[in-house]
């Protein structure tokens, strides 16, 4: 166990490093932030002095080489927009996205694994074929045209859901959350909903297919053999075996999801992290976007991990050794 | 003479497909009394299983069973409700499969799938249930039981697994149990200890064993009577001795003649011409015509009707071999 955290850890910070790499070049190369930043009626000592402050006068490899310095240090450096470390204003934003993918991700898996199971069990029924038809749209539908219609149908024409905005909060910890308020509730549900869909379906995917192949297996018939009802044989020989699958890819989706909810955040006008890269992007606030991309990563590294260590505790004949990764 | 636990007649299970309904068991009769064991032989493919599973009614699609009686302790089981025949199952009769390690669930510990097996039949503390387990681990041979039931089925060996479902087997004291090859995957050295843990648990507890194998060895040691099957039926039956020492089907003949257990060591085993027929491609008459040495024109033409002597011993064939005679 120790051996295989200590190889992880390397790992991860390999993985960093060459992802650091990338992504400041490729800022590098979108564009001058200077144009957008200094305004046009500015001297050009006022301008030279603004890029030397900004250390956007060095070659490339010394702006990587003190960012990496800084970074080490736990700084990502400042935006250039808000003036504050990029740090802070991603991990303020870290909330409202984060209580957004875990009711997106709680109600792909109250809503897919239950039908997954009813699909699997009976592949054949006309419910089952009507499901995972639908699981085909849940699929392909564009996000930003999901999110749309969403809003035509439960806040243009039925008036229920407002349609953007993070509503009311309680502060819990210091921490501001819309879960816990029913106006915060509302405005959560129609951009959860539009996270949910597609997970949703892949939900039902891997539950029913998981199931139908459980099914067959000796395990089963041996339970039934024992004389055990088919509502334990189910909730717990199926359930538990296909759980490990799914809890496998729920982790990784869930990770993927706060890091890229942008065009749910987007179109909701949901004030998370997404909502946030994207605007980044635009005003090319270059640090923001480069620790965005490094948190991203690191958030990456800890689902994988944690994805890991609950497979172990799932599936009894795992071992997380050395040797596994 | 006591009356029969198990009485089978005319059982047959087909198996469904797009060209046609292929019998598996065709026409089986089988009995078992209280406390008896039973061996049921037969070359691999030729129904063993599917009887096995027929008795307790648990043929899923493409399979069906379309005609006979089951008859357990009188009760016919074709006609019994899912949830009297669930009541049954593991409790009244209880099975053990032949692959230890496919029919144990991975990721459940031992001690759930034990005491599930209790608590789907009585209404006892999970406690209990669990000393109970531990209690007939015990009665298998396994040391440490109640370390044993924490276990996952991965970090048990072969033999180990299958003492655990034999010991599973017990838990309700049924009246019945059908074992499907169970010591099939062992090696021989645990096999026969198996075999002799079962015997002496059948004698304890007075329960019936229906005992599914290939190998006439295996029933040599174990049973009192047996039933040898080939292509679906019940070609030769009746008391251990009887069958193995004056074998009147040609059939049965082959078998002994290829078992190691009947060939003084040293002597070559023999064994049967040609293959058990598929289930699809039954010749007409006697099953065992094209790889029978007595066969005569009759045996193209109608299968033959059982044979049953004044001691029990019975078997279908036209022309029956007799003492000393050889295939
Ligand atoms: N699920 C199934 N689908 C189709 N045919 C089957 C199935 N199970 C068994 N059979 C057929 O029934 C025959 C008897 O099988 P089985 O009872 O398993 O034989 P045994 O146990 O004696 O080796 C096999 O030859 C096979 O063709
Ligand atoms: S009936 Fe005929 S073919 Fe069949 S076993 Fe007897 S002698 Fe052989
Ligand atoms: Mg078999």
């Amino acid at each position: 166990m120790t051996a295989y955290i200590l190889q992880r850890l390397i790992q991860s910070v390999l993985v960093l490093l060459a992802v650091s790499i990338v992504v400041f070049l490729a800022v590098y190369g979108i564009g001058d932030p200077i144009e957008l930043l200094v305004p046009p009626q500015v001297s050009a000592a006022e301008r030279a002095a603004m890029i030397r402050r900004l250390g956007l006068d060095l070659p490339i490899w010394q702006q990587y080489l003190s960012f990496l310095g800084n970074a080490l240090q736990g700084d990502l450096g400042r935006s250039f927009v808000h003036g504050i470390p990029a740090v802070d204003l991603i991990l303020g934003r870290l909330p409202a996205t984060f209580e957004l993918v875990f009711l997106a991700m709680s109600l792909a898996a109250i809503v897919g694994v239950p039908l997954g199971l009813l699909v699997g069990l009976n592949p054949e029924s006309r419910v089952s074929r009507a499901i995972m038809a639908g699981t085909i749209l849940g699929f392909s539908l564009p996000s930003f045209w999901k999110g749309m219609m969403l809003i035509l149908l439960f806040s243009v024409f039925l008036g229920w859901l407002p349609t953007a905005g993070r509503g009311e909060t309680v502060s819990v910890l210091g921490i501001p959350i819309s879960l816990l308020t029913l106006n915060g509730l509302k405005h959560l549900t129609l951009p959860a909903l539009n996270l949910a869909i597609p997970n949703m379906a892949l939900m039902i995917r891997l539950v029913a297919a998981g199931t139908a192949e459980a099914k067959t297996q000796d395990y089963v018939k041996y339970a039934r053999a024992k004389g055990v009802r088919s509502k334990r044989i189910v909730g717990r020989h199926i359930l538990r075996n296909i759980l490990i699958p799914v809890v496998t890819v729920a982790g990784m989706e869930f990770g993927s999801l706060v890091a890229f909810s942008t065009i749910t955040e987007t179109v909701f006008a949901w004030p998370g992290m997404g909502k946030l890269l994207i605007d980044s992007i635009y005003q090319l606030d270059r640090p923001v976007v480069v620790a965005y991309v490094m948190l991203a990563t690191l958030l990456f590294v800890a689902v994988n991990f944690l994805v890991d260590v609950l497979y172990a505790a799932l599936d009894p004949r795992v071992k997380l050794t050395g040797e596994m990764a | 003479m006591t009356s029969p636990l198990l009485d089978v007649r005319g059982l047959k299970t087909v198996f469904h497909d797009l060209a046609g309904s292929w019998p598996a068991v065709d026409g089986v009769d089988l009995v078992v009394k209280p406390g008896e064991i039973v061996g049921l032989v037969g070359e691999s493919g030729s129904g063993k299983s599917v009887t096995g599973f027929s008795l307790v009614q648990l043929i899923d699609a493409p399979g069906e069973i379309v005609a006979g009686d089951v008859l357990f302790n009188g009760e016919d089981l074709r006609q019994a409700s899912e949830e009297r025949l669930r009541s049954l199952r593991g409790d009244r009769i209880a099975m053990i499969f032949q692959d230890p390690l496919m029919t144990l669930n991975p990721v459940l510990t031992i001690g759930e799938q034990m005491c599930e097996a209790i608590l789907e039949h009585r209404s006892c503390s999970r406690e209990e249930a669990m000393k109970e387990a531990s209690h007939a681990l015990s009665r298998v041979g396994i040391s440490s039981p109640d370390a044993r039931l924490k276990q996952y089925p991965h970090e048990f060996s072969g033999g180990m697994r299958q003492r655990v479902a034999i010991a599973t087997a017990l838990l309700n004291k049924p009246d019945l149990i059908i074992a499907d090859e169970p010591t099939t995957a062992l090696d021989v050295t645990i096999q026969s200890q198996i075999l002799f843990e079962v015997q002496k648990l059948s004698r304890e507890t007075g329960t019936a064993v229906l005992w599914i194998t290939h190998d006439l060895a295996v029933v040599a040691e174990l049973a009192d009577r047996v039933a040898v099957m080939y292509a679906g039926r019940i070609v030769e039956t009746g008391t251990v001795d009887d069958v193995l020492d004056r074998p009147r089907h040609p059939y049965t003949l082959g078998l002994l003649s290829s078992s190691a257990a009947t060939v003084a060591p040293g002597e070559r085993l023999k064994q049967i011409d040609g293959a058990a027929p598929s289930i699809d491609a039954r010749p007409s008459g006697c099953p065992f015509r094209p790889r029978c040495g007595r066969s005569l024109p009759l045996c193209a033409q109608i299968d033959p009707p059982a044979q049953v002597q004044a001691d029990g011993h019975s078997y279908r064939c036209h022309n029956p071999v007799t003492e000393g005679s050889a295939l």
